[in-house]
């Protein structure tokens, strides 16, 4: 079997994100990037599924601006065989990016697709869902328990009551939870290894699918700020506080 | 034209959050259409047809509707689209799954989670975990948006006679199966909609100490929350998450116990009316949202905080 993971560079999860002043959007320049944190899972599941001897081969799929390639690097040091890289150089909305991935699938032709629920920056949650229905393949979203069958895939999904289980059959799209598994780190000797890896290089242009953007990003603005609180000496002052003052007991 | 929103329901009865999505889709335009898609569910179309702002139900019968799995639902819901200008459903787990399918059946690029109608094409999304509100506009002709609960108010439940019209179910590809759902069973208020949420961090230690949480729930009739530290901790279970990439919560009061208050966690409950945290160590970002801040050992916190709440005889129920 083979699985096609997709991983997008994102400003890191620890970063205090900071407002543009004109309302264009948040600053990015010498702020850290990384992997998009439940992509990683999704890369940790794959790379499980190759070690249990049920996957031969893990292709990672970034699209994006020459940089997408260190997210691509990362998943190949940790054990992705190949990589392909789809230049784009404009921000693409996830309608986009699952015809993106749509003609790729098309063309690698792998068992499973597998990619993060929901990506830290935009928080559409969407691409893994449009790539399914593109494809008329089944999905499983929010995954966090992976069991490979011969020609379908158990699936425990995180849902807002509890945990659910489904089947479905392959070829599908799974969208991974941060709860999936725990994403190792690649050592030095690998990240020297993955150097040596083949890395496919495609314009997103060349693929002949539509990219125009649907939605007109008007500004974006900080929340509002909360007030600033105070900190109470103890429980006593608390209590009457939240009593006589908030007046929520 | 008008809006069809798509109903959460469990066969039997409306899930709340339906209500706060009715509430939106409102905003959007007044002709709002709900669509009830399940198996034997004709009593949720009444609850549904009794929303005075709902001007019509379609109610789609069928086994294959009973677990809403996306590979069934999502055609039915592209194909009752075509009538409508707005696809709406909530932006909980339910919406989330199939709302994308509907979207790139219809070669629609989708705005998730909105927390206001600024005009029909034009809506305000958190992005960034809620650091950031972008103003959006779409420029497809038709519209699927997802809708945060928790940032429109339910809509009233009765007086309304909306007209009843069944439609037929379509092919369903039968690429999935439902096996089995685990619900956590509780007696407390559920977390989206509680007007008091205690929730938990890594400071409690372990699943057992939760009961310090659990009591004081218990004694203010509030739900249970937990940071993800806990949840990934095995303290308690995935449900009971608040944050990014779990519930977002807007109670009247929520109290962060044990939790530091990563970006990830803010995400899911900065926007409560007040926010009290209680924690040992003084620099956690928590206390920077916190309106009221104890720098306190929970263990000893807690019983104390149980043993004044018992003092008080006023908790509203």
């Amino acid at each position: 079997m083979k699985i096609l993971v997709a991983v997008k560079r994102v400003i890191d999860y620890n970063v205090q994100i900071r407002v543009k002043e004109d309302g264009s959007g948040v600053h990015t320049d010498n702020v850290k990037m990384s992997t998009n944190p439940p992509d990683d899972n999704a890369v940790e599941e794959s790379v499980k599924l190759k070690e249990s001897g049920k996957v031969k081969e893990v292709v990672a799929i970034s699209i994006g601006e020459d940089k997408a390639q260190e997210t691509i690097r990362k998943a190949l040091a940790v054990g992705a065989d190949k990589g392909i890289h789809v230049k784009a150089d404009n921000y693409i909305e996830p309608l986009g990016i699952a015809k993106i991935l749509k003609k790729i699938v098309e063309k690698e032709k792998p068992d499973m697709v597998f990619l993060g629920k929901q990506a830290i920056d935009d928080d559409c949650n969407q691409t893994g869902q449009m790539l399914a229905a593109m494809l008329n393949w089944p999905q499983a979203t929010f995954t966090s328990k992976v069991n490979l069958k011969e020609k379908s895939v158990e699936i425990v999904r995180e849902i807002d009551e509890g945990l659910e289980t489904i089947e479905v059959n392959l070829p599908a799209v799974v969208s991974c939870d941060l709860r999936l598994n725990e994403p190792r780190f690649a050592s030095l000797p690998n990240i020297m290894k993955a150097k040596k890896k083949p890395m496919e290089q495609i314009n997103a242009k060349d693929l002949g699918v539509d990219l125009t953007n649907r939605i007109q990003q008007i500004k974006v603005e900080e929340p509002p700020k909360r007030k600033a609180g105070i900190k109470v000496a103890n429980v006593a002052e608390l209590v009457s506080k939240l009593k006589n003052e908030a007046k929520v007991l | 034209m008008s809006v069809l929103l798509i109903a959460e329901h469990d066969n039997s009865k409306l899930k709340p959050f339906t209500l706060n999505a009715i509430t939106a889709a409102s905003k959007i335009d007044g002709d709002v259409h709900v669509l009830v898609a399940g198996a034997n569910c004709e009593s949720v179309t009444k609850e549904a047809a009794s929303v005075p702002l709902v001007k019509k139900v379609l109610w789609c019968d069928s086994p294959n509707y009973q677990n809403y799995l996306p590979e069934n639902l999502a055609p039915l819901v592209t194909k009752t689209a075509k009538k409508y200008d707005h696809i709406v459903a909530s932006a909980n787990t339910f919406g989330k799954n199939f709302m994308p399918r509907v979207a790139a059946a219809l070669d629609i690029s989708q705005i998730s989670d909105i927390i206001k109608v600024s005009s029909p094409d034009t809506f305000i999304r958190p992005i960034y975990a809620g650091n950031a509100f972008a103003t959006v506009k779409s420029n497809d002709k038709k519209k699927c948006v997802t809708i945060r609960p928790t940032s429109f108010d339910p809509a009233e439940k009765s007086g309304g006679s909306a007209q009843v019209e069944k439609i037929e179910a379509v092919d369903v590809p039968n690429t999935s199966k439902f096996i089995k759902r685990e619900e956590t069973k509780s007696e407390r208020p559920e977390l989206g909609t509680a007007r008091i949420v205690v929730s938990g961090g890594r400071g409690l230690e372990s699943g057992e100490n939760f009961k310090l949480i659990t009591d004081i729930a218990d004694k203010l009739n509030a739900a249970v929350g937990a940071s993800r530290a806990a949840v990934d901790a095995g303290y308690i279970s995935n449900d009971h998450q608040v944050g990014q990439t779990g519930k977002v919560v807007v109670p009247d009061l929520y109290i962060a116990v044990g939790i530091s208050g990563a970006i990830q966690h803010l995400a899911g409950m900065k926007e409560s009316k007040i926010i009290v945290a209680i924690n040992k160590d003084g620099e956690a970002p928590i206390f920077s949202v916190a309106d009221y801040g104890l720098e306190a050992d929970l263990f000893k916190a807690l019983p104390e905080f149980l043993a004044e709440l018992n003092k008080l005889n006023t908790i509203q129920k």
